[in-house]
């Protein structure tokens, strides 16, 4: 295995409109190793789309372009639709952001968990259980007989996510993906969450991407951090480095998030002006 | 569970009942009785079939025993054809009536879904436009209108089909298309936007996430999810395939138990008349209970017990 | 005088209590919290004093007067609420125009215009978005067009249902400094719904700290800040915010 998981070159995701076609991610460029990623930025930033045009889910008419897209040394533009199926989920997953609407409503958590597997590996019935259990064991979860036999609504926000991650990283990829994985969750479990994801990514050597709009979050949980806005990457540090940031907009961002202990009368906002021209 | 399909159970009996109370004293409250028509009776005769039939009780012992005999299954003699009970006017129609219903709802849940999913999945491209276009015609015009022209056209014109009568299969084909020609368009229409809306969630994303195959993200993730609006419709569609095969049946001059009931009104035969709205309104209400239960099958969130606590 | 004052208020949902025996008063021109997550009845009894849930007993009092829950034209006067989704709570096919209009006929109030220009420059919005639709609009200039709705007719109390939580970090801010600066303007009485401690902080006098259906603790913005929390349960919340930010 290469020492690059990722190399990403010129990445462009583009949406036709009447007006002509936009580019919602505009040509950005960024490697990964077996380490922690974090892309953050605003909506419309382009973040979600960035992650989601790795694992090629960018909806028709959408298009994904790129001088170069390869994961583990397989050019992903160049793979058909059945190779990127064998990869999806057995090499690279994808947390989303709310477990209450990307878990399948009518379907048993085990049920869910178990097809993440049966897909990638042909599997006794009995062994894809044991799997099931021993995964749902890995993300904490009591009971986890028990819990195989409930549906999504039956579980709290938290564990639904905890559920979601067990369901990711039983076929054990080599990168997760992780869009918002906290932010729908209340504020004591986001820990625990984030805390779960980085023993499991670290204890199985894994990479991650975190997407998230949150910099103070993020900066506990990756090593690297990708500052996006419209569609481009503005700055790119160490995560240990965010308090030190150059560009207007991550001083901005940073500067604009109110703390405990605040005393400012005003928070300082952003003067888009500053870089928008450029 | 098992309590609260008891406590339905028991719902449908006192609705049935207050069904069968409010058709009998609206039935009374009507003025003339079954024998004033055109042609007067003498007085005497009249007088005679009155007694005959208990018409000449006290309104509530004619309804004590009609409910008596409902107890007992009977639903009284018809008054217009001597010595025939409404029970075999019902019996004598049904075969027909069930069959064209049934080949109905059959047309619409296998052609109307699959439409819908065709539909859905080639969104904007010509199929969609397609069944888009067939459903809106379907949609707007009536099932009698439909009903006319197709025996004008297939029956009348080009002789493919018998204009009345059911000796074989090809006399099925008109009266099935016309009763089920507006609800497959509904249906298609119905289950072209529930699968969109389901194929657009979240989890379907986590499905291609996790490598599935096209047809088991459709089949397990969508389609599951997408009937679940469309066996809510199932019921009334039902109610309104019966009442559709009144019209239907008269005008292919089918033996159907709708045709008995049109009849039964214009011949003042109050049992018939009774007895069919009964019938009909059991039938209904044994059809919405088994959509319930579907609903609840399909829908895990669903859980019927709870909604009585 | 007291804006808001409720004494053993238990609030139901089908019958389902999830709010029991809250107590606490709000001064008039005060800006009050009421912290916890998600299930711990904050928003309930936001709920309850607007009139959206009538389920309740005990007593509130708005301005001293007391609340009959069958009863709540006379209270929409004095109190109006801001959501949380700025795209949920605007008529996607009204103009905002109409919409600031649409509590002044409510209240039988003749205008000729004037007061949503004034309320429109209010919260920072330019006279162009007046014949605008929701949907030409960014989040935060929604959650500007639903706050204006609300000092349409010039409420004293504003009830905010975690006012901020759906915008980015960015829009988050300016919100948040217009609202300080719309209370001090026109001198309003806050009640603020929250997860967020931070957002409290910098927005509230006071807060009342939810878990479970109940009031754990009522602290000064002061006592927060320096860390004086007293019930375990505070400190707990606290103690997830500081780790967040890596302290």
């Amino acid at each position: 295995m290469s020492e690059k998981l990722l190399e990403v070159q010129d990445l462009r995701v583009t949406f036709p409109t009447h007006r002509g076609d936009i580019d919602v991610v505009k040509g950005i460029s960024f490697d990964l190793g077996r380490e922690r990623l974090a892309i953050v930025g605003e909506s419309g930033s382009g973040k979600s789309m960035t992650g989601r045009s790795i694992l090629r889910l960018i909806r028709s008419p959408g298009r994904v372009t790129a001088t170069k897209l390869k994961f583990d040394n397989i050019d992903l533009l160049d793979q058909s639709e059945k190779q990127m199926r064998a990869l999806r989920g057995a090499r690279i997953s994808m947390v989303m952001q709310d477990p209450k609407y990307s878990l399948n409503p009518v379907l048993t958590i085990g049920e869910q968990i178990g097809e993440a597997l049966r897909t990638h590996q042909n599997l006794p019935r009995k062994q894809v259980h044991d799997r099931v259990i021993d995964m749902l064991d890995q993300v904490r979860i009591n009971d986890p007989d028990r819990v195989a036999k409930l549906y999504p609504h039956e579980v709290s926000g938290g564990m639904g996510q905890r559920i979601m991650i067990a369901m990711m990283l039983i076929p054990e990829p080599d990168l997760l993906i992780a869009d918002e994985p906290t932010s729908a969750l209340d504020v004591s479990v986001q820990a625990q969450v984030l805390d779960l994801i980085d023993g499991l990514i670290q204890q199985k050597g894994m990479g991650l991407i975190i997407i998230s709009h949150d910099l103070n979050l993020v900066a506990n949980y990756a090593d690297r951090v990708l500052v996006m806005n419209a569609g481009e990457i503005v700055e790119e540090c160490d995560a240990s480095a965010l308090k030190d940031a150059q560009h207007p907009y991550t001083k901005g961002l940073l500067a604009a998030v109110p703390r405990i202990d605040e005393t400012r009368e005003e928070l300082p906002t952003l003067d888009r002006s500053q870089w928008d021209a450029t | 569970m098992l309590a609260y399909f008891a406590k339905r159970i028991g719902m449908m009996v006192v609705t049935l009942f207050l069904i069968i109370t409010l058709t009998f004293f609206l039935m009374h409250a009507i003025p003339g009785g079954p024998f004033t028509s055109e042609k007067m009776l003498a007085p005497e005769i009249e007088e005679a079939l009155n007694a005959k039939y208990g018409l000449n009780d006290p309104l509530w012992v004619q309804y004590l025993n009609y409910l008596k005999g409902i107890i007992t299954l009977d639903l009284g003699p018809s008054f217009k054809y001597p010595g025939i009970r409404v029970n075999d006017l019902i019996l004598d129609g049904l075969p027909v009536t069930a069959k064209t219903g049934f080949l109905a709802l059959l047309c619409v849940a296998a052609l109307g879904i699959p439409l819908g999913i065709l539909a859905a999945l080639n969104q904007n491209k010509w199929q969609d436009t397609a069944v888009m276009m067939l459903a809106t015609v379907g949609v707007a015009i009536p099932s009698y209108v439909v009903a006319t022209v197709a025996l004008y056209i297939f029956a009348l014109q080009l002789n493919l089909v018998p204009t009345f009568g059911l000796d074989d299969w090809r006399g099925y084909i008109l009266p099935v298309a016309a009763l089920s020609g507006f609800w497959l368009s509904f249906i298609a229409r119905l289950s072209r936007s529930s699968l969109l809306e389901v194929l657009g969630q979240d989890y379907i994303v986590t499905a291609k996430a996790k490598g599935l195959h096209p047809l088991s993200i459709l089949f397990k993730h969508g389609l599951r999810n997408a009937l679940i609006p469309i066996v809510t419709v199932l019921g009334p569609v039902v109610a309104n395939l019966l009442t559709g095969s009144f019209v239907i049946e008269q005008i292919f001059a089918l033996p159907g138990i709708g045709r008995h009931f049109v009849l039964s009104i214009s011949n003042r035969d109050y049992t018939t008349i009774m007895g069919i709205t009964i019938f009909y309104a059991a039938f209904l209400m044994v059809m919405i209970l088994i959509v319930d239960i579907l609903y609840m099958l399909l829908d895990p969130r669903i859980k019927l017990a709870d909604r009585n606590k | 005088m007291t804006a808001i004052d409720l004494k053993d208020l238990t609030i139901s949902y089908s019958s389902v209590p999830v709010v029991h025996g809250a107590n606490f008063s709000v001064a008039d021109g005060e800006s009050f919290a009421l912290v916890g997550e998600s299930g711990s009845g904050k928003s309930t009894i936001l709920k309850a004093i607007s009139g959206l849930n009538d389920e309740w007993t005990g007593e509130i009092k708005l301005f001293g007067e007391k609340i009959d829950p069958k009863n709540r034209t006379d209270i929409s006067r004095i109190t109006q609420m801001v959501f949380q989704d700025p795209y949920g709570s605007l008529h996607p096919r009204k103009t905002v125009d109409t919409i600031l209009n649409e509590p002044l006929a409510i209240h039988g109030i003749k205008d000729d215009g004037t007061r949503v220009l004034e309320m429109l420059s209010a919260v920072g919005l330019d006279k162009r978005y007046r014949f605008r639709y929701p949907h030409q609009m960014s989040g935060g200039q929604r959650q500007r067009v639903a706050i204006a709705r609300a000092l349409m007719i010039k409420p004293k109390l504003l009830l905010l249902d975690e006012p901020t939580s759906a915008l980015d970090v960015s829009v988050q801010a300016e919100i948040l400094n217009l609202l300080k600066k719309l209370r001090k303007e026109q001198n309003l009485t806050f009640l603020l719904v929250t997860h967020d401690l931070p957002v409290a902080s910098f927005l509230c006098d006071r807060l009342a700290v939810m878990k479970g259906g109940e009031i754990v603790e009522i602290a000064s913005r002061e006592q927060m800040t320096k860390g004086e929390l007293k019930a375990e349960y505070s400190n707990e919340l606290l103690g997830v915010h500081a780790q967040k930010l890596g302290a």
